[in-house]
């Protein structure tokens, strides 16, 4: 069996930032890999480990410099890695979630996996669509936001948990092959060991061109196109109460005695 | 040409965010000059259409179909619809139901499709505003197309309250039995036990910036002295750090104590979706531009390993160390 994880590096942006342009400035962005993918990473490891023959294969969207993130995930146990990536992509304004789905898709025909883990969204875009977009691409099942998996790998079905709002999860039976995007808390992300980091270097990290996944141009193109990017005004009118932490603590324990909340 | 919304129900009942997609619908259609129509799918189809029957809507159609949300049927029902009516909006929730299906319907109805909209604009072309990077940054996007597909965040748009007269009319979906790849066998409610936080008067809220686990005491001792109920945001559940009955937000508990101590919570719209009821909210947290302060009444931009120890010693508790 082949699983798929899908792993996106992800731009977290410092407390004090800079917009040049219609993104945020390089100098005010750290990378990491997306919170999410780390959960999916892990799930796949965890059924690679719990099943005979289980190759657990990353595909990224991303420039060299993501080559970090994705040996993280190679390290974490991951077998294998795929990064997309060239001129067009480079120079795209941003890629929307067709333009991802399509890309993808034609990874899918080449690694022809049997299930496919992503994250519910990434923590720059928040999208939440490129999953699914995938899954009906493909032709695969899916179910969106699980936030627990038990894989029958003979019967071909996934029994996941869904979590929807409000503390209700929906339980539901999901046919293979399947796509779905794995929420956080799923599991516990292991951190990787110093002999996971090592064998990671040894581990194959291929890249593709659009043109190797059999792709043009014409696939990072988009009705959609980013007009603005700025700072939201606060709309916060909040009562800040200034000073060392003691005359501040003073002052929160005021309010909260004339509050009448706390006795003492 | 018309708009249409699609709208959401779960064990019984219509949620929230079905009459917020009603105001968000009629905004719409009313820039574009168009009907606003909706489509009711599964369960008590005529029950919920009286109860989405609001001021704007023009067109109500009943896909009477299963019982619970289903993204099978729901596509192919959806598809269905739209090659009949042909809308030119299609606005689905952004809710966890709506990411199942929006996608995989964007996908086959050829729509270029934007999630999470927090606003629109029409100039011509469409213009929506979304989030990114957190909430840090607002992005506007315009869409060159005639037909596109959004989904709009929950609690963004006030709800539709008065009564309409909307047409009714049952729209008889074809659905593939044999294509529906996913079964729903129930629901099961978590978050259970000894505490509920929904009950309390003042909560001690915690986040991120609490760091560690080993650095819990401090809060507990905080909690204790003010003899208020620990709470906190998603990522102290999912490192198991506390109790999933500890969490508030969009996937845990919306709480409305008297008094909310958000201590090292930045305020993601998922988190402030559970606690924006509280009469008063009080933040700690280091940075001045955190969310978190949009919606806080009080605030100490400070750090909480310096404030919360002061603060338990005002109420002559006595911080751990940690």
């Amino acid at each position: 069996m082949k699983i798929l994880v899908t792993v996106k590096e992800v731009a977290e942006v410092d407390d004090e930032f800079q917009i040049s342009g219609l993104d945020i400035d390089e100098g005010s962005l750290e990378y990491d890999l997306n919170e999410w993918d780390d959960y999916a990473v892990e799930e796949a490891v965890q059924i690679s480990e719990e099943n005979d023959d289980v190759e657990v294969v990353t595909v990224t969207i991303g420039p060299e410099r993501a080559e970090e993130t994705v040996r993280m995930a190679l390290a974490k146990g991951a077998d294998r890695a795929l990064r997309v990536w060239d001129d067009s992509l480079e120079n795209a304004q941003f890629l929307d979630v067709e333009s991802k789905a399509d890309i993808l898709a034609a990874v899918v025909e080449e690694e022809d996996p049997d299930f496919i883990l992503s994250g519910v969204q990434a923590g720059d875009d928040a999208n939440g669509a490129t999953g699914v977009a995938l899954a009906d691409r493909i032709g695969f099942e899916w179910a969106a936001v699980v936030n627990a998996l038990d894989l029958d790998i003979e019967a071909g079905v996934a029994s996941v948990h869904r979590e929807l709002e409000g503390g209700i999860e929906e339980l539901t039976d999901v046919e293979l092959p399947s796509v779905l995007t794995i929420q956080t808390g799923i599991n516990e992300p292991r951190y990787a060991s110093l002999r996971g980091i090592r064998q990671a270097q040894r581990k194959p990290l291929d890249v593709h061109t659009l043109d190797d996944l059999g792709l043009d141009d014409s696939v990072v193109e988009s009705p959609v196109e980013r007009t603005d990017m700025y700072e939201p005004e606060s709309e916060g009118d909040a009562t800040l109460w200034e000073g060392s932490a003691e005359e501040t603590a003073g002052e929160l324990a005021t309010f909260l005695r004339d509050k009448g909340v706390v006795e003492g | 040409m018309t708009v249409l919304a699609i709208t959401e129900h779960r064990r019984g009942e219509v949620r929230d965010v079905s009459y917020e997609l009603v105001t968000a619908g009629r905004e719409l259609a009313d820039d574009l000059g168009t009907d606003l129509e909706l489509a009711v799918i599964g369960g008590d189809v005529e029950g919920f259409a009286e109860d989405v029957n609001r001021d704007g809507v023009d067109t109500i159609y009943t896909v009477d179909e299963g019982e619970e949300f289903n993204h099978g049927v729901y596509t192919q029902a959806i598809e269905q619809l739209a090659a009949e009516i042909e809308p030119t909006a299609l606005l689905m929730p952004n809710s966890v139901n709506g990411l199942d299906y929006a996608p995989s319907v964007a996908e086959q109805l050829d729509l270029p499709l934007v999630t999470d909209v927090i606003d629109f604009e029409t100039n011509g072309n469409l213009e929506v505003t979304r989030e990114q990077y957190g909430g840090k940054v607002e992005t506007t996007y315009d869409i060159d197309a005639d037909d596109y597909a959004l989904t709009i965040r929950p609690a963004e748009w006030p709800k539709a309250e008065e009564a309409g007269d909307a047409a009714i009319e049952a729209f008889d979906a074809d659905i593939d039995e044999s294509a529906l790849g996913t079964t729903v066998n129930g629901f099961e409610e978590v978050g259970g036990g000894d505490v509920d936080i929904t009950e309390a008067d003042v909560l001690v809220s915690i986040g991120r910036g609490i760091d560690e686990e080993e650095n819990l005491p401090l809060v507990e001792e905080l909690a204790d002295t003010l003899g208020a109920t620990l709470s906190s945001s998603r990522p102290i559940v999912d490192n198991g750090w506390l109790p999933k009955n500890r969490q508030v937000g969009q996937s845990g508990k919306v709480v409305t104590p008297d008094v909310y101590i958000a201590i090292g919570i930045s305020g993601a719209v998922q988190h402030v979706a559970g606690m924006k009821g509280a009469d008063t909210i009080v933040a700690i947290n280091t940075d001045p531009n955190a969310p978190i302060y949009d919606i806080a009444d009080y605030g100490i931009v400070d750090d909480l390993f310096d404030v919360v120890p002061e603060l338990i010693e005002e109420f002559g508790g006595e911080a751990p160390d940690l």
